[in-house]
C-alpha cells in the first residue's frame, strides 16, 4: 500500500475517511431545513406522448400538499430550458439541432421517466401520494430507440424541427488522405462494434434542498453536485434568470458521480425556483428507479470502423463511422462527447498517418446521455483497440508485436496526431514491457494448456489505450464550440497562526482531495499536513471553479493551487527579507523555511505568516499586510495518460460464464501524489470497465421504449465476486506542461479495460471459431456465440 | 404506533406510522444519517445495521419489526472512546473507500462476515459481500481491509 508519508510521492492516509467510517459523512438527503417540505416527481411512464391536459385538482387537494406545479407554470415565470455546454457545427457548417431542453415537458414527453409535474407537500409519503393524484392525460405515440433506425425516413421525430433525428453530423481528419491509404492497403480489417448503453449509478441517488431567504433575495441549493460554481452559473445565468450573486450552490459529500453529476437538472433547478413560489425549503432525494430513468446514460454508440495495414502490420489508414445516441434531449456536454472527445483520441499510441472519423449524433425516446467516467475516451479505445487486436490476428502478429510495430517511438514527441491532438510526453513501450512482465505473458501457453485439461478455454487480450484528462486550453475549446471556459482556481489562506485553508473549485465525490491537495500544500510550504485543511463544493467559500470532471482535478485544480502558493512564496520572501535585514535576492526558501544564503538566520512560514497579519516589523510600504492568495490556472493543453492492460480469462464452454484470472493494469499518469489514491482510481475504474464488459447494459425495450434494465435486479452492477484480484503499476513520464507534472488517472480503468476483456474471449474461443462478441459478454451471449460458431464450422 | 428499542446502547421510544422503515426511522426520527439508502429493492446494502448482533438491510425491516431489539448503527460500531473499531481502521489503513456511501454498509456487514467466518478466504469474503454494492472501490481494497480487520478483531477478541 506504500509509506503513509505525508509528502509529494506519500500514501498518506486520507483525512476524510475518519468522517466516512464513523457515519459523520454529510451527503444532501442528510440535511435539513427548518420548516421543509418535500417534493415528488411525476413522470412519464410513455416513451413518447402527446401531453393533452394534466388535471392537478385531486393532488391538490390531497393531504399536506402545499403546491403542484407544471411545465405551463415554469413558463409563465418565464423560466428557460437547460443549456447545452457545447455546440458542435454540422458538416454543412450550421449549427446543431438545439431543441428546447424543458425542466417539465411541454406538451410533449420524450422518454419513460421525462419530468412532466411535481408535487410539494409536507411530509416524503403525502408528495408521494399526491404525485399519484395527478391525472395526465396522454396520447401514446411511436417511439424510436436505435439510433440508427431513428436516422431512417419515416420514423417518429422526438423534436417535430429536428429532420430525421439527426441533431448534427460532424468530421474529424482527412478522408482524402484516409481513401488514399485504404486503396494501397495490404490488409484492411474492419469491424462493427457496439460500445454498450450504461448507467452510471453512483451509490448515493441524486438529492436536492433548496431555499429561499426573502430577506436576503437569496437562494441556497444543497445538491450533488460534481461541479457547484458550474451549476450555480448555468441555474441563475441559462434557467432561471437569477442574479448569480445571490445564489449559493453547495455541494457536501458527494457519494460518487462518474460523470452523471456534472450536469444541472431538471429536479435541482425546479426545487431552487419553487422554494420562492412556496416560501418553504424543499427536498427532493432520488429513489434508485428515479436514478436508472433520469440520470444522464453513457456511451451507446455504433461503430462501422476499418483499419488499413501495409504489408509489414503498419497501420497506414483508419475510417470510423460512428452513431452517437444522445438520448431526447442535448445534456450539458452530451455534444462533445462523441466529438471532441472520441474522435480526438482515434489514433490512440499510434502513428496512424491518415485517420478520418464521421459521427453522427441521434435524438431518440431514451433518458438523455452524456459523459459517464471516460466519456468519448473509452469508445475511442474500444474502436483501436479492437481494430489492432483484430488486425493481428489477421495479419498473423503476436499482439505485442503489432503494438510494438506502431507505437509512437519516445523520441517523437511531441507529436502531433492527425486527429488534432498534440501528446507531450509518454513511453508505451515502457508500460507495455512492464504489463507483460507482470502479468506474465511468458507462462501464458502453459496455463492455457492445464486449462484445456479441465475443460476450459483460457485466452488473453491486451489493450494499450491513450486518453485526454484536463480539457484545455479555454481559447482553443471555445473556438471548437465549448460555451464556457476551461480553468480552475484556487486560494491558499495562511492564518496568522501559521494553520492553512485551501479553497479549491474542483470538488472530491470520493477522489480524496482532501488529502491530495493538503499533501501539495504541505510539501510546498513546509506546514505540517493536519494544519492545513481543504475546502470545496460550496461557492460561498471557494471564489470560483469548475469543478471535477474528465480527470482533471489535480492536473487543473493543483496547479491551480500551485500557482496560488508561488504567490504566497513570492510575497513571502519579501516580507521574509525585511524582517531579516536582507535584500530580497539573497533569501533562499526551502521546505517552508527562508534563509539568508551562506548564514543561519531563517524564519519560518509561520513565523512570516505571523508578521503578516501583525505586521508590526514589516514593509507596509511596499506590500499589503496578510497572507491569502487565489490563482486561476487554465492548462496550455490536454494531459495524456497511457498504459497497457493485459486481461486473461477462461471461459466455460457448457454456460459461456467467463471468469477474468487475471487483471493487469500498468499506467502511466505522470507525477504520482498520492500512490495509495491513485490505485485505488485505477481498481474503480477497472470495475466499471469489467462491469461493461462483462455484466452492464442498459436495455429499453424497442417498441414500447420502457426500460427493461431500471433496477439492480435486472441491471448487473459488478458485485465483489464477478471481479478478480488487480494486479497494477505505474511507468511513469511526467506531464511536459503543469508544475506538478501529473497527467490524471480517474478514468484510464474504465477507458483501457473493456477492449482487453473483450479480446481475451475472443482468443480464448478462437479454437471454436468465435470471432467476435458484443459487450456486455453475458454468459447467455457467450454461449450463444459459441453455438453459431459451432453451426458455421458444421455448415 | 408506538416503537420502543435499544439504539447503540442508548434506550428509544418514538411514536411512528405503522410503515416506517427501520432506516427512516433511525435516519428521520433519530438523525443517525449514517445509515444511508441506496436503492429501493433491497439490493445495495448501503442501509446494513446490526440488529441483534446479526447484518440486516434495515430498508427491508419495518419500525415496528424492530420493537425491542437491539440495534447497532455505524454511528454506535467503535467503543466511544474515540477510538475507531477494528474495521473502521482497517477500512482507512487499506483504502477500502473512496466516496464513503457504501461504507458504513460495509463496514457493518464486514464485522457481520468476520464473526460468521473468522478466517475467511478471499472467495468466502467476496461471496459474502454479494449484498452490498460498491460502486467506487472495485472491492480489491474491501477484501484487504476485511482481511486486516478480522485480524484485528481477533487481536482484540471480539466482533
Ligand atoms: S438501501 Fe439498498 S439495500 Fe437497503
Ligand atoms: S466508496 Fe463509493 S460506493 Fe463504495
Amino acid at each position: 500500500m506504500g509509506e503513509p508519508t505525508t509528502k509529494i510521492g506519500g500514501s498518506t492516509r486520507r483525512s476524510e475517511d475518519k468522517r466516512f467510517l464513523t457515519g459523520q459523512g454529510r451527503y444532501t438527503d442528510d440535511i435539513n431545513m427548518a420548516g421543509q417540505t418535500y417534493a415528488c416527481f411525476v413522470r412519464s411512464p410513455h416513451a413518447h406522448a402527446r401531453i393533452n391536459s394534466i388535471d392537478t385538482s385531486m393532488a391538490r387537494d390531497a393531504d399536506g400538499v402545499l403546491a403542484v406545479f407544471t411545465g405551463e407554470d415554469l413558463a409563465n415565470d418565464g423560466i428557460g430550458g437547460l443549456p447545452c455546454g457545447w455546440q458542435i457545427h454540422d458538416v454543412s457548417g450550421e449549427p446543431m439541432a438545439e431543441p428546447p431542453h424543458p425542466l417539465l415537458a411541454q406538451g410533449k414527453a420524450r422518454y419513460v421517466g421525462d419530468h412532466v409535474a411535481v408535487v410539494i407537500a409536507e411530509t416524503k409519503q403525502q408528495a408521494r401520494d399526491a404525485a399519484e393524484l395527478v391525472d395526465v392525460d396522454y396520447d401514446m405515440l411511436d417511439a424510436v430507440i436505435s439510433p440508427a433506425k431513428a436516422l431512417e425516413s419515416g420514423q417518429p421525430l422526438v423534436h417535430d424541427e429536428v429532420p430525421d433525428n439527426r441533431c448534427y453530423t460532424w468530421e474529424l481528419g482527412d478522408s482524402g488522405a484516409a481513401d488514399e491509404a485504404f486503396e494501397r492497403a495490404h490488409h484492411v480489417t474492419s469491424l462493427d462494434l457496439v460500445n454498450n448503453r450504461l448507467i452510471p449509478n453512483a451509490l448515493e441517488p441524486r438529492a436536492a434542498v433548496a431555499s429561499y431567504s426573502p430577506g436576503e433575495d437569496h437562494y441556497t441549493l444543497y445538491t450533488t453536485s460534481q461541479n457547484p460554481h458550474l451549476a450555480r452559473l448555468l441555474l441563475s445565468a441559462f434557467v432561471l434568470n437569477l442574479p448569480e450573486h445571490k445564489v449559493r450552490v453547495v455541494s457536501p459529500d458527494v457519494g460518487g458521480g462518474f460523470g452523471s453529476k456534472i450536469y444541472p437538472y431538471a429536479e435541482e433547478a425546479t426545487l431552487t425556483w419553487a422554494s420562492k413560489k412556496i416560501g418553504r425549503p424543499i427536498k427532493w432525494t432520488a429513489e434508485r428507479v428515479e436514478s436508472f430513468l433520469s440520470d444522464a446514460h453513457g456511451r451507446d454508440h455504433v461503430t462501422r470502423a476499418e483499419m488499413a495495414l501495409d504489408t509489414d502490420g503498419r497501420f497506414i489508414g483508419m475510417r470510423v463511422d460512428t452513431k452517437a445516441n444522445l438520448g431526447a434531449y442535448l445534456s450539458t456536454f452530451a455534444s462533445a462527447v462523441p466529438t471532441i472527445l472520441y474522435a480526438t483520441l482515434l489514433a490512440g499510441q499510434y502513428t496512424t498517418p491518415a485517420i478520418h472519423a464521421r459521427v453522427t449524433a441521434v435524438f431518440t425516446h431514451t433518458a438523455p446521455v452524456d459523459a459517464y467516467r471516460g466519456a468519448g475516451r473509452p469508445e475511442a479505445t474500444y474502436v483501436v483497440e479492437r481494430l489492432v487486436s483484430q488486425a493481428a490476428r489477421d495479419m498473423g502478429l503476436s499482439q505485442a508485436e503489432i503494438r510494438r510495430r506502431n507505437f509512437i517511438p519516445t523520441d517523437a514527441f511531441p507529436y502531433q496526431t492527425p486527429v488534432a491532438l498534440n501528446y507531450d510526453v509518454g513511453d508505451y513501450d515502457a508500460t507495455l514491457t512492464r504489463a507483460e512482465e507482470l502479468a506474465d505473458v511468458a507462462g501464458f501457453e502453459g496455463r492455457r494448456e492445464e486449462a484445456q485439461k479441465r475443460g476450459k478455454y483460457r485466452g488473453i487480450g491486451y489493450s494499450t489505450y491513450i486518453e485526454a484528462c484536463g480539457l484545455a486550453p479555454s481559447n482553443i475549446a471555445g473556438a471548437l464550440g465549448a460555451r464556457a471556459g476551461l480553468y480552475e482556481a484556487g486560494e491558499v489562506r495562511l492564518h496568522p497562526t501559521g494553520k492553512v485553508t485551501v479553497f479549491t473549485g474542483s470538488h472530491s465525490h470520493g477522489q480524496g482531495h482532501e488529502t491530495t491537495f493538503a499533501q501539495i500544500v504541505s510539501d510546498r510550504l513546509g506546514i505540517p499536513f493536519d494544519d492545513v485543511d481543504v475546502v470545496h463544493g460550496d461557492t460561498d467559500r471557494s471564489a470560483f471553479g469548475m469543478g471535477t470532471y474528465g480527470s482533471r482535478s489535480l492536473a487543473v485544480g493543483g496547479s491551480a493551487i500551485v500557482k496560488a502558493m508561488d504567490k504566497i512564496i513570492d510575497k513571502s520572501r519579501r516580507i521574509a527579507a525585511h524582517m531579516l535585514e536582507a535584500a530580497e535576492a539573497d533569501i533562499e526558501y526551502d521546505d517552508g523555511t527562508f534563509r539568508v544564503a551562506g548564514t543561519d538566520k531563517s524564519l519560518s512560514m509561520a513565523e512570516v505568516a505571523f508578521s503578516a497579519y501583525v505586521p508590526h516589523n514589516y514593509p507596509l510600504e511596499q506590500l499589503e499586510p496578510g497572507l491569502d492568495e487565489s490563482a486561476f490556472y487554465d492548462p496550455t493543453n490536454f494531459t495524456y495518460p497511457a498504459g497497457s492492460h493485459i486481461c486473461e480469462v477462461e471461459v466455460d464452454p457448457d454456460t459461456g460464464r467467463v471468469e477474468i484470472v487475471n487483471f493487469t493494469a500498468v499506467d502511466d499518469f505522470g507525477n504520482v501524489i498520492n500512490p495509495m489514491i491513485v490505485e485505488g482510481q485505477v481498481h474503480g475504474g477497472l470495475a466499471q470497465g469489467i462491469g461493461q464488459a462483462l455484466l452492464e447494459g442498459a436495455v429499453y425495450d424497442a417498441e414500447s421504449g420502457q426500460l427493461i434494465t431500471g433496477t439492480y435486479m435486472d441491471y448487473t452492477m459488478p458485485r465483489a465476486d464477478d471481479l478478480p484480484s488487480f494486479r497494477v503499476d505505474t511507468c511513469n513520464t511526467p506531464c511536459t506542461h503543469n508544475p506538478l507534472g501529473v497527467k490524471g488517472c480517474g478514468e484510464a480503468g474504465a477507458i483501457g479495460s473493456p477492449p482487453a476483456v473483450i479480446d481475451a474471449i475472443i482468443d480464448a474461443l478462437r479454437p471454436l471459431g468465435v470471432t467476435d462478441l458484443e459487450m456486455p459478454a453475458t454468459p447467455l451471449r457467450v454461449w450463444q456465440a459459441i453455438q453459431d460458431a459451432q453451426g458455421r464450422q458444421v455448415a | 404506533m408506538n416503537v420502543s428499542m435499544t439504539v447503540n446502547g442508548r434506550s428509544v421510544t418514538a411514536d411512528v406510522d405503522p410503515p416506517t422503515l427501520l432506516t427512516e426511522f433511525l435516519r428521520d426520527h433519530l438523525g443517525l444519517t449514517g445509515t444511508h439508502v441506496g436503492c429501493d429493492t433491497g439490493q445495495c446494502g448501503s442501509c446494513t445495521i446490526h440488529l441483534d448482533g446479526r447484518a440486516v438491510k434495515a430498508c427491508s425491516v419495518l419500525a415496528a419489526q424492530a420493537e425491542g431489539a437491539r440495534v447497532v448503527t455505524i454511528e454506535g460500531l467503535a467503543d466511544g472512546n474515540g477510538d475507531l473499531h477494528p474495521m473502521q481502521a482497517a477500512f482507512r489503513e487499506e483504502h477500502g473507500l473512496q466516496c464513503g456511501f457504501c461504507t458504513p454498509g460495509m463496514v457493518m456487514a464486514a464485522v457481520d462476515l468476520v464473526n460468521t467466518y473468522p478466517n475467511a478466504s478471499d472467495t468466502t469474503i467476496r461471496e459474502n459481500l454479494e449484498g452490498n454494492i460498491c460502486r467506487c472501490t472495485g472491492y480489491e481494497n474491501i477484501v484487504r481491509a476485511l482481511k486486516s480487520g478480522a485480524a484485528g478483531m481477533g487481536d482484540q477478541g471480539n466482533g
